[in-house]
């Protein structure tokens, strides 16, 4: 392979077109995420869903939890299949649901509390692993010992039983669900900080920073977490995805979001016990809930091309 | 060798036992007992049933005598299902279970290592990417969105090939039958065979990309060997980090599987156990699975120092 | 000139990358003979390695060639596969750099050297495993049988790129490329390597192509040298024209800036000379350094990176330290600085004993003694501009410094050292590696310390760059008076800066003498083989030079007999007893050797 070397004069004359700025990382990194297309769809489409379920109130007339006994289960007026039972009249885009409720509505509520799910568990599971990665990373010795061997243990468990039992055993609420599968998530995370952390620690400029006078704090907040920043983005990205699955599969089981509070788990639990007479109500939900998974995926994938260090 | 497996085994042990006492103590911590949910009974009654099931006990007594009984194999009665015991009823489940997750991993490993090891020797052509689109569905659609649908087009509309029937039933156990168990499994080994499928692509593209190829290469080997003898032993060293966390995925997935195709395995007693509150039943099965997971963890670990030889036996 | 076997014309290797199209080789024609050996020279980057990875058929994948490339009058590119297979491999076969990631981890050496052969010639397992014991005795691997079980990371690098060399020769091939084939390996090893490739040549008559960087290394070797720059061949000819009578101007400037043991002072400022009552600056006596290594679960055996070496530094003057990896040259420079603790000794700087607990002494120290390290890219942190890199300094020691006043220091400082003020705000990857090594040098200056270490700092660099960054420091020193520690496994370059220099072996000093001295009167055995090992970029000298040659490689730091190879008679027949400590001896004034048996030559 052969590495090119900008020559002097070359350096030079870039210089005084372009008046003292560098290239950093970051603005590397920001245009080689945007010219990645699949990368580039995924954020539209994904800033397209939140906005919906941000304004999924003023975007239909019916509120999420009315129910109307005199269009249960009906199919939206576009439907292809005429051999349904009934239509659900203009309004009903998505159709409507076993009690009659609007399943437009209730798929943009389900994405409320499925993204919050992703996004507030993945901030507790960040939060927890940073700090515990971090430390037992740049400490080292015996205590990084210990703080792994307590990981290892804990990987090893079927966590996702004692978020179950924990499901169970307490009344379940949302803020339940955000502990329980924040404390699955955050194990992976810690792994990762502490690698990174553990190779940071080595690097070179850290001995350099070192010999130059910088104090431990110092070092920590200008060399190690700016280095850290870019795995830490790539895996928060691909948690997210995680744990709305992780949230649909409870809900799914009955043991998620109780009614009438939806998510898209629920939803689609219900639509699979109505697929034969009313697919719509399986549909829908699956295919947002496996586009948003898809977005996140995409992107996560465009960022760890982009921010790879292999590339440098 | 040998010392080493012994060593990891020793090693893995106390992690089982951290499980056990950590479960034991989420149910006991529970509030309201396991008959709560029971009409109300006279006190006498219920006196006798907490004293059958050691439940006067203090918690610390109840933990020994679990412990004990666990010595022997006993994990107790079922507090709902009364007439069997918990031991019973996954003597009786696990079979299925096992029967669906073994097929499920053996199609996840097959398919997984081939797709990988195919697109990326077609590394950035269409081929490439086609497994990858199909590797991105794997791992974004659900199992609890696959089973319906595949339920739907296979089982309820019916597929008609070239005058074939190809109609699967969909859903019962029927003592294992091949047609009843094509769907569960598929399903169940989809996500995995997504994961897997990546995991392997990037590991032979790294070992394709790697100065010993290339002198394998330079001696003029020819290609299949070179990909045999070389290549594969590398690309395939993540795949054995992974199987742990592969026989964790396919325990949370068969929950989802044995729920909706009915199948009578411990996923579906353990669902079941959940949302009756059967913690006996629960702590069973968790047992059962820890002792799973643990298990093929160290099967990974041995299989990686057999197949890395620069992996030290010591420490 | 006889027929040549192998023909390349007008070869053009072209890589597709994000970048754009990068034409790595240019119109590139050349012939080998017969038994003959062609040294391919040129600095990284030069695609001299490519185009012969393209006549093998081995580019990566992104890479195109086209041109023509002949073997024995038969056309090898564009051949599919299996039929350049019948010639690669078997007439035509490769060395590689780097030893240990060029053979396969999970494969014995003996299964590696028979796959090539059973797979030309189909011949009984026997025969071949019988072969490449045989071929491991050619290249002298010691116990070739039990080798031919072991796994590469059970080699030593050395004997690692013996087995590459006897994988490549097992086949008798008519034509061997060897790229690169001791860069990676210690100068002593070096010596041994180029040795038997030396045989190989006149005893098989195999024709050698020679790729490298190092001029002393084609001047020993090649019959006829093509010197490479920017994938062109720049100038060609036979070995004593290209040396003596050089044409091209950039072949001229490869000799020059090779550094040469024989001569010194290559850099045009003249080295300063410390004044003769100048003050003494540092006094390491006794420093001993020892890491625990965990040998088995509950066993820890001191591995003695440092143990006990002693020196004085004087103002304005310059240290060369010297030895092969694993030798403690860059642990030593890390417990001066405090940035590893040491396990014994003392480290007296100005006077004061520096006890790396109280914080006053390190803030102190940190403002007058500062560091340069090895790899430029490495020791820059990519997400700080380098303005940012070079005034860290300035911000931790001298905080009340005025942010202008900063500023002002961090361009002062860059132009100083050769780079363009304007460049304040670039970030490291945006610079070669000799720019790079330039902010290194200038973050070390900024704080104006009385001594710098240099650790192995221009050994990364290309021979041209490595030129500049010494002249550079050179210059920087005699400007400010301050003292050198100049780190390095090449004595070449050492003997360009040092006024006096330290030879270092497992840990322990074994000879101390001035600059002249040690090259012209070295006393020790271990100096006179590290000396001799030295290629020299003279092809009449350097082929008519006497060896000293060291048996076998290194030994590993964790043997307590490691210091005693040269004093074989002291050694205690045990692995766990204290082992005696070689004296230093004064055999002329300010000339230190240590204690050794006497070599019978």
């Amino acid at each position: 392979m052969s590495i090119i070397v900008p020559n002097a004069g070359n350096a030079a004359a870039m210089t005084r077109a372009q008046e003292m700025r560098g290239r950093s990382l970051w603005v590397d990194a920001r245009r080689r995420l945007f010219e990645n297309k699949a990368a580039v769809v995924s954020m539209v489409l994904l800033a397209i869903i939140t906005l919906m379920a941000i304004l999924a109130p003023l975007l239909s007339r019916y509120s999420f939890d009315a129910t109307d006994w005199n269009v249960v289960s009906c199919a939206p007026d576009w439907w292809p299949d005429s051999t349904v039972m009934c239509n659900a009249g203009g309004t009903h885009w998505f159709g409507t649901d076993s009690v009659g409720r609007d399943l437009f509505v209730r798929v943009l509520y389900g994405a409320r509390v499925s993204l919050a799910v992703g996004l507030v568990t993945t901030l507790v599971s960040l939060l927890i692993g940073v700090l515990y990665g971090a430390i037992a990373g740049y400490i080292g010795g015996l205590l990084d010992d210990i703080m792994m061997r307590v990981v290892d243990v804990l990987y090893s468990l079927p966590f996702i039983f004692f978020v179950i039992i924990l499901m169970v055993i307490f009344h379940r609420s949302l803020f339940l669900l955000f502990v329980a599968i924040g404390a699955v998530e955050w194990l992976t995370m810690a792994r990762i900080v502490r690698g990174q952390t553990l190779s940071i620690k080595h690097k070179e400029f850290i001995e350099a920073a070192r010999a130059g006078g910088v104090g431990p704090l110092a070092i920590i907040l200008r060399h190690v977490i700016p280095n850290l920043l870019g795995p830490v983005i790539i895996y928060v990205t691909l948690t997210i995805p995680d744990v709305i699955l992780a949230e649909s599969f409870l809900s799914f089981l009955g043991l998620g979001v109780q009614e009438p509070l939806t998510s898209w788990g629920v939803l689609i639990s219900d639509g699979a016990n109505q697929m034969e007479i009313a697919p719509w109500m399986l549909i829908f939900p699956a295919l947002f809930m496996a586009l948003t998974l898809f977005c996140f995926n995409f992107i996560g994938d465009g960022l760890r091309d982009a921010l790879d260090p292999k590339e440098r | 060798m040998l010392s080493y497996a012994a060593r990891r085994f020793l090693g893995a042990l106390p992690t089982l036992f951290i499980i056990i006492t950590f479960a034991f103590f989420m149910m006991r911590l529970a509030p309201g007992g396991p008959f709560d949910s029971n009409r109300h009974l006279p006190p006498e009654i219920e006196y006798n049933i907490e004293a059958a099931y050691n439940l006067d006990k203090p918690v610390y007594e109840q933990y020994f005598i679990y412990l004990d009984n666990l010595a022997h194999f006993d994990l107790g009665p079922s507090y709902k299902t009364k007439d069997f015991t918990v031991g019973e009823m996954i003597a009786a489940g696990l079979p299925v279970s096992l029967r669906l997750g073994l097929s499920a991993m053996a199609l996840a490993i097959f398919f997984g290592i081939a797709l990988g090891t195919i697109a990326a020797l077609n590394k950035n052509k269409g081929t490439d990417y086609g497994v990858m689109v199909l590797a991105m569905f794997g791992i974004t659609i659900p199992t609890f969105v696959t089973a319906p649908i595949l339920t739907l087009i296979f089982g309820i509309y019916g597929v008609n090939f070239l005058g074939m029937d190809l109609s699967l039933p969909v859903g019962g156990w029927n003592g294992g039958a091949l047609p009843n168990m094509i769907l569960p499994v598929t399903v169940l080994a989809l996500p995995q065979i997504a994961i897997i499928s990546r995991l392997v692509r990037g590991s032979t593209i790294e070992a394709l990309r790697s100065n010993y190829v290339r002198t394998a290469r330079a001696k003029g080997l020819p290609a299949y060997l070179i990909l045999w003898r070389h290549v594969l032993r590398s690309s395939l060293l993540p795949l054995v980090s992974y199987l742990g966390p592969a026989v964790a995925g396919l325990l949370t997935g068969s929950l989802i599987v044995e729920q909706i195709f009915g199948l009578p395995g411990i996923g579906r007693y353990f669902v079941n156990a959940a949302l009756n509150r059967d913690y006996t039943l629960m702590m069973g099965v968790i047992i059962v699975y820890a002792v799973f997971i643990i298990g093929l963890n160290l099967v990974a670990d041995l299989l990686y120092a057999v197949l890395d030889p620069r992996v030290t036996y010591k420490r | 000139m006889p027929e040549p076997i192998f023909e390349i014309r007008n070869l053009d290797v072209r890589f597709a990358t994000h970048d754009g199209e990068v034409h790595a080789v240019r119109n590139v024609s050349l012939d080998i003979a017969e038994g003959e050996c062609l040294g391919v020279v040129g600095e990284s980057g030069s695609g001299k390695s490519q185009v012969f990875l393209a006549a093998m058929g081995l580019l990566s994948s992104n890479g195109r060639a086209t041109g023509s490339v002949k073997y024995r009058g038969r056309e090898l590119l564009g051949l599919p596969q299996h039929k350049l297979n019948r010639v690669r491999g078997s007439n035509i076969t490769m060395i590689f750099q780097d030893p240990l990631t060029s053979l396969t981890p999970h494969m014995t050496i003996g299964a590696q050297i028979m796959e090539g052969l059973r797979s030309h010639r189909r011949i009984p397992r026997d025969v071949a495993e019988a072969r490449a014991i045989e071929i491991l005795e050619v290249v002298r691997i010691p116990e070739a049988r039990q080798r031919m079980r072991q796994y590469p990371h059970e080699l030593s690098g050395g004997m690692r790129q013996r087995a590459m060399i006897a994988m490549a020769t097992v086949s008798g091939p008519d034509l061997l490329i060897a790229d690169e084939p001791t860069t990676a390996l210690d100068v002593t090893v070096q010596a041994q390597i180029l040795d038997i490739m030396r045989e190989l040549k006149s005893e098989l008559k195999t024709a050698v192509v020679m790729i490298s960087h190092d001029m002393g290394v084609i001047a020993g070797i090649a019959d006829r040298v093509q010197v490479m720059r920017e994938g062109q061949i720049v100038e060609a000819g036979p070995v004593e024209g290209i040396f003596y009578r050089p044409q091209h101007a950039y072949t001229k400037e490869l000799i020059d800036a090779m550094p040469r043991l024989d001569k010194a002072d290559l850099t045009e400022t003249a080295r300063a000379e410390p004044a003769p009552d100048a003050p003494k600056l540092l006094e390491v006596s006794d420093l001993k350094v020892h890491f625990p290594i965990k040998v088995a679960p509950w066993i820890t055996r001191p591995l003695r990176a440092v143990d006990g070496v002693s020196f004085t530094l004087r103002q304005g003057e310059t240290l060369g330290v010297v030895g092969e990896s694993g030798c403690g040259k860059s642990t030593l420079a890390r417990a001066i600085l405090q940035l590893l603790p040491r396990t014994d000794g003392s480290v007296v700087w100005l006077g004061h004993d520096l006890d790396t607990h109280r914080r006053e002494d390190l803030r102190k120290l940190r403002k007058e003694l500062q560091i340069v390290f090895q790899d430029p890219l490495a020791s820059l942190d990519p997400r700080c501009t380098v303005g940012q890199s070079i005034a860290e300094p300035l911000h931790a020691l001298m905080p009340v410094l005025p942010r202008e006043e900063v500023s002002a220091r961090v361009k002062k400082m860059m132009a100083r050292v050769g780079l363009d003020p304007g460049w304040i705000n670039r970030y490291p990857h945006e610079f070669s590696g000799g720019q790079n090594q330039r902010v290194g040098v200038a973050r070390a200056m900024i704080v104006e310390p009385k001594l710098v270490i240099c650790d192995e700092a221009v050994s990364a660099l290309d021979v041209s760059i490595q030129a500049q960054i010494v002249r550079l420091i050179a210059e920087l020193q005699a400007q400010t008076h301050m003292s050198l520690i100049f780190i390095s496994h090449d004595l070449a370059i050492v003997r360009q800066l040092a006024h006096r220099v330290i030879v270092l072996y497992m840990g322990q000093v074994v000879e101390i003498a001035d600059g002249d001295t040690i090259y012209f009167d070295p006393r020790h055995p271990y100096t006179k083989a590290l000396i001799s090992a030295v290629p020299v970029p003279d092809p009449r000298l350097e082929r008519a030079k006497k060896r000293i040659k060291l048996a076998g490689d290194l030994p590993s730091p964790l043997a307590t007999r490691a210091p005693l190879t040269f004093l074989k008679s002291k050694v205690i027949d045990s692995a766990t007893a204290e082992q005696y400590r070689p004296k230093l001896i004064q055999v002329s004034p300010g000339h230190f050797v240590a204690e050794h048996d006497e070599v019978v030559t």
